[in-house]
């Protein structure tokens, strides 16, 4: 047993173990709690893997922003029947079979794909690569293989870059962003 | 730090190790930050208030947080009966945490990094950030309503002020090109005028700025709204006593000193003097050099927690809607005005003139800084004789001595 595997069976487990906790517990803040553990585990697993870069933004967005926005919603808002939550039965049995079926998916896809190849070289790209690619620059592709793919498909890489999905994205984002600005204002009353 | 262990142990155990001294490192940086920052603390306020502070305890008082944490570990550890106390004995730990993990990615020197990440800058954002949740959480958990107040402030506050400073770390970071802290502050090798601050008027507005957002989001006073003793009993602690209350005052002083070593890497040179013209631990040996380098860094984190306290102690509290006035109308816009503008600086302003400007700007703050200094000596300290007020009231007696035959 390697550090790597025994690492990723710790953080395996805690994330999974807090994700049951946010199904399984009654209280709101207790759920939003285990969500916080879940998605450091997820944070912390891409940390491991060598992603830095969506392991930050995972904190940064679901932990830093996303959460603390539905925690401070949950304690202006809760109140009686909103802070014990009650799952009916039929909710329960509908929800496990959906689960089911979703687990025995992935472990038959998990089965049916290749270990992927080595890359040529052990370094991993850092963010730079990423931010050119958004930027238009074509020549930032990882050179390895792709891989997840069934075995003997060739698959030609095209030189992709990313400036107008990245740039639609950014519209949307700005365009959400006037827009809770302009339900938020303050109201003035007509004059009449 | 792995290299030097492999040397004495096989392959995961030197990893193991260099971990384990690396954070224990961390924790005692911390606690003996916490231990003389809480001592100045009380010093630097009651000098402002015109008081001596503590003097009892050991030479200066310097030994009073030893009797303070004595105090506070044997206390009593309560929670009230309404509490959530799961979450209630949880949230002092998680506020810790955050506050901790900030200084992994924190270079005390050239390569004295815990963790070397290309992303360090955009690391501590983003671990700083989640600090919130440990106050909002005790704030929750406290079953009081004073509490749940400071909660929600606190929330509001630092989800808003973490937009503006995130803004003001990518202004340093667009003249540096990377996010790797431990190249940033390799770059600033060298006399003072190569730091960031000087290298145009952007960064260097944008260094105050992120100085008083970083201030905010520590929620330090004059932005301590989430624990106003005068409206709020004590803000988000109030239920909290001994050893749980002392994890939230190393949490702030955690992310004081995190924050401030943010700013003296992105802005001020790192762990350079300026006035040394290469990098210490090159010429000076490893030892010798990192020694000094690790000293400056920790000098100019000091340098900046101080102020901090200064501020605290001279300026009034504000209002909560003013705090978020300040961030919302003033601090973000200027802040993306700051951006654009640092942008349009390194595409279009040619290099000689910007050559000049940097000096000038460096040239100027050190020689301003050099006659405040002057200045400060030049003047003998305002004296009057018994029963009579100094400077403006020359002359005046004062109604308040008391008359000693």
């Amino acid at each position: 047993m390697s550090l790597p595997v025994v690492l990723f069976a710790l953080l395996a487990t805690v994330t999974a173990v807090s994700a049951l906790g946010v199904v399984l517990s009654r209280n709101v803040v207790r759920m939003a709690v285990w969500l916080l553990f879940t998605l450091i585990g997820v944070s912390l697993l891409y940390l491991l893997l060598g992603a830095e870069f969506v392991g930050a933004a995972q904190l940064i967005v679901y932990v830093g922003g996303t959460l603390v926005l539905l925690v401070f919603g949950v304690m202006l808002t809760a109140q009686g029947p909103l802070r014990e939550l009650r799952t009916p039965a039929a909710q329960l049995v509908v929800g496990g079979i959906l689960g089911a079926i979703l687990v025995s998916l992935l472990i038959v896809v998990s089965y049916h794909i290749v270990l992927p190849n080595p890359p040529e070289q052990d370094k991993l790209p850092g963010v730079a690569s990423l931010g050119l690619a958004f930027l238009g620059v074509t020549e930032t592709n990882p050179p390895a293989a792709l891989t997840g793919l069934p075995e003997g498909t060739r698959v030609a890489r095209t030189p992709v870059a990313y400036l107008l999905p990245f740039e639609i994205v950014s519209v949307h984002l700005l365009v959400v962003l006037i827009g809770a600005a302009y339900l938020a204002r303050a109201k003035r009353r007509v004059q009449s | 730090m792995p290299e030097f262990w492999s040397v004495y142990l096989p392959e995961p155990w030197n990893l193991v190790a260099a971990g384990v001294v690396a954070a224990a490192a961390l924790f005692g940086y911390i606690g003996i930050s916490t231990f003389f920052a809480i001592w100045a603390e009380r010093k630097v306020s009651a000098r402002i208030q015109d008081r001596l502070g503590p003097t009892r305890v050991g030479p200066f008082g310097l030994l009073q947080s030893l009797a303070d944490g004595i105090k506070l570990i044997s206390k009593e550890d309560v929670a009230p009966a309404g509490a959530d106390r799961f979450l209630f004995k949880l949230a002092p730990y998680l506020a810790f945490c955050a506050a901790f993990c900030g200084f992994l990615a924190l270079p005390f020197g050239k390569g004295l990094v815990a963790l070397e990440l290309n992303i360090a800058a955009f690391f501590m954002l983003a671990v700083l950030s989640s600090e919130v949740f440990g106050v909002v959480l005790a704030g929750y958990a406290s079953a009081n309503k004073w509490s749940l107040f400071g909660g929600v402030r606190e929330a509001a506050q630092v989800v808003s002020y973490e937009v503006p400073r995130a803004m003001c770390v990518v202004i340093p970071v667009c003249v540096a090109g990377t996010l790797n802290l431990n190249l940033i502050g390799q770059q600033q090798t060298g006399w003072f005028w190569n730091w960031n601050l000087f290298h145009d008027p952007f960064t260097f507005v944008a260094f105050f700025i992120f100085f008083i957002c970083a201030t905010a989001s520590c929620k330090r006073a004059p932005f301590d709204l989430a624990e106003a003793e005068s409206e709020l009993v004590a803000g988000f602690h109030t239920e909290y006593s001994g050893i749980r209350w002392s994890y939230f005052f190393l949490a702030e002083y955690g992310s004081m000193f995190a924050v401030s070593g943010l700013a003296s890497l992105l802005f001020l040179g790192g762990w350079h003097t300026g006035l040394l013209p290469f990098e210490p631990s090159e010429v000076w040996g490893f030892w010798w050099g990192n020694l000094l380098n690790a000293a400056v860094f920790i000098g100019k984190c000091w340098l900046l927690v101080g102020v901090m306290m200064w501020m605290r102690w001279s300026l009034p509290r504000l209002r909560i809607d003013q705090v978020m006035m300040t961030c919302l109308q003033y601090f973000l816009p200027i802040s993306c005005g700051l951006l654009v503008g640092v942008c349009l600086w390194l595409l279009l302003v040619p290099a000689g003139a910007a050559e000049v400007v940097r000096y000038a700007l460096a040239l100027g703050t050190a020689g301003f800084l050099l006659t405040l200094i002057v200045s400060l000596f030049r003047y003998p300290p305002m004296s009057a004789p018994r029963g009579q007020l100094p400077g403006a009231w020359d002359g005046v007696r004062t109604p308040l001595t008391i008359q000693i035959k």
